[in-house]
């Protein structure tokens, strides 16, 4: 049929690279495998039962202490910025340019620019502190502040984007909406929290999911900045599972298949927690 | 929350762009909300900045401590050397042949899965659009084990083919064209049709030109996310010769820790490409990005 050869191309790429694979991870994730990472015996879900065991645990610990911080300041951010964008008269479109200029920096050039910032040797920020008369931080050395450097910089990476989709979810807020609050008295923080915050419940939840689905799956700032440690405290899901399967030269792959599964399943709920919501809304427009 | 806040900044975004109210009060608010802003501005344009003026530092400026904030004369010796530490133009190649393939192919195959979805009704389309979307929710990751099998086993690591091969679609282009698609007059397609026009002839010399705004918000977006992909390349390419410029920053970041300089001009020349499409494409982008977000 006509329409399946112009699909052809998509579903051939879908199949191969997306279906199969899930297929193929759920293989994998149940059996055991050599140093070379072939799959050479069933092993039942005892992949599975691992990851109750104390490290795995600590992983799961760590994702989530890293998503949490990563979402919670980067949404309230971009909400405090854009509301008080809205306050401004001239240069919105300049602001929100300048908010959104750190979406240009991959996750690798980011990392890199925060090795210097952090780097024990010679910090950037570090110099700041000492200016200002302020104690040093050991940014990536210590097993407390390592994960929160990551956070930092992550947030950083992800500001601008949460301010675009807050301002053009601010900018479809139908002006008689605001005019109609105005008559009734509301200004500033009163119109902010009883009605834009409000209006804004569909982005600020999109962003909150999105967010949330982009921290689950950071990866190349644990890589080029810590590298998982010290001592295992930057080693999040996605991190655990490239070093089981590619670092070292372990290719653990039935237990980073194990993982991955655990990771997708997180995201699917994620995903579907938004569709839900998200379906419920559009019946009210 | 002081006072004066309460007062002024309420006028202020009460009074939108009408209305301008000269009271010390007001101008306090004023003065106030420019400040609160710039107390956000001043961290996120930071690093922006130092990546600039860090890369064209001299040794002396960036050994200093506390690490000078101001370049004391332009230099360029940290674009030397780390174009000499890593080979980054060849890598810059390798990014951009990568991301190239990716966006083209993604537009092609976009472009013709949203067409049937538009124009060729068929049977079970909603469900299979529903499958193409679902497509979405899958991460990445779940997926690179085996993909890494199977390209290996293909005898495709560490080549261009291996690279873009698991990439070369993506159902979020799909999504956005259909929404563009959609917006042709179907009156407009039927008369093409009746005067004997093919679907790829229609679709090539009409639709695509006409939907040149979300081709090139979905062009953009495709763009600047595969030039920036990190955890594919790291494990598909082992030489130099094949690894992308991301690949090559974190080699760079390895091999010259102590360097700050060379690690600065190697991010700073990495981001150049993305950021002339950020502050000259960026209306493309908001549509790119927040195509999901806003209903």
């Amino acid at each position: 049929m006509l329409a399946w050869g112009f699909l052809g191309p998509s579903v051939a790429i879908f199949a191969l690279f997306l279906v199969y694979p899930l297929g193929r991870t759920v293989y994998l994730s149940l059996h055991g495998n050599d140093i070379i990472g072939r799959p050479d015996r069933f092993v039942g879900l005892s992949h599975f039962a691992e990851m109750a065991s104390a490290e795995y645990v600590q992983v799961l610990i760590t994702t989530v202490l890293f998503s949490v911080g990563v979402v919670v300041p980067g949404v309230v951010g971009a909400l405090i910025i854009v509301l008080l964008m809205e306050g401004v008269i001239r240069g919105q479109r300049f602001l929100r340019g300048a908010f959104a200029v750190p979406f240009a920096f991959s996750v690798a050039s980011a990392s890199v620019i925060f090795a210097v910032f952090y780097s024990p040797g010679n910090s950037v920020l570090n110099g700041i502190l000492y200016r200002l008369g302020l104690d040093q931080v050991p940014w990536l050395t210590s097993q407390e502040m390592a994960l929160w450097s990551i956070v930092i910089t992550t947030v950083w990476m992800n500001l601008g984007y949460g301010v675009l989709v807050l301002a053009a979810g601010i900018g479809s807020i139908p002006k008689e909406v605001n005019e109609a609050a105005r008559i009734d008295g509301a200004t500033g923080p009163r119109l902010a929290w009883d009605v834009t915050i409000p209006m804004l419940g569909p982005q600020l939840f999109f962003l909150i999911v999105i967010s949330t689905i982009n921290a689950l799956q950071s990866f190349g700032q644990i890589h080029i900045l810590t590298g998982g440690g010290p001592v295992g405290s930057t080693t999040t899901l996605v991190y655990s599972i490239f070093q089981d399967a590619f670092a070292y030269g372990t290719s653990d792959f039935g237990r980073a298949s194990a993982q991955a599964l655990v990771l997708l399943l997180v995201v699917l709920v994620c995903t579907a927690l938004q569709f839900g919501v998200i379906e419920r809304k559009v019946h009210y427009s | 929350m002081t006072t004066v806040e309460r007062d002024t900044v309420p006028a202020r975004a009460g009074s939108g762009r009408v209305g301008h109210r000269h009271t010390p009060g007001h101008v306090a608010g004023r003065v106030l909300l420019y400040l609160t802003l710039a107390v956000f501005l001043i961290p996120v344009m930071f690093p922006v900045y130092y990546v600039f003026a860090g890369a064209l530092m001299g040794s002396q400026d960036l050994s200093a401590f506390p690490p000078r904030l101001l370049p004391t004369g332009v230099n360029l010796e940290n674009v030397q050397g780390a174009l000499d530490a890593v080979p980054l133009l060849r890598m810059y190649g390798n990014s951009l042949v990568m991301a190239g393939i990716i966006t083209v192919s993604q537009l092609s195959t976009s472009a013709l899965a949203a067409y049937a979805f538009v124009f060729l009704r068929f049977r079970g389309s909603a469900v299979v659009f529903a499958l193409f979307l679902s497509t979405l929710m899958v991460p990445a990751e779940a997926t690179f084990i085996p993909n890494y099998l199977t390209i290996t086993g293909w005898g495709m690591g560490d080549t261009y083919a291996g690279l873009v091969m698991p990439f070369l679609a993506y159902a979020f282009g799909t999504f956005l064209l259909r929404q563009s698609f959609k917006q042709f007059p179907r009156e407009l397609f039927d008369a093409a049709r009746i005067d004997g026009m093919g679907h790829l002839r229609f679709l090539w010399t009409i639709l695509m030109p006409l939907s040149k705004p979300a081709l090139t918000a979905v062009g953009v977006y495709v763009f600047i996310t595969s030039w920036n992909m990190y955890f594919w390349p790291l494990i598909i390419t082992r030489s130099t010769e094949m690894q992308t410029l991301q690949i090559g920053l974190n080699s760079l970041k390895v091999g010259e820790y102590s360097n700050p300089g060379l690690l600065l001009a190697g991010a700073a020349l990495s981001v150049l490409p993305t950021l002339a499409l950020v502050i000259f494409g960026q209306r493309f982008i908001v549509r790119g990005l927040t195509a999901g977000a806003v209903k």
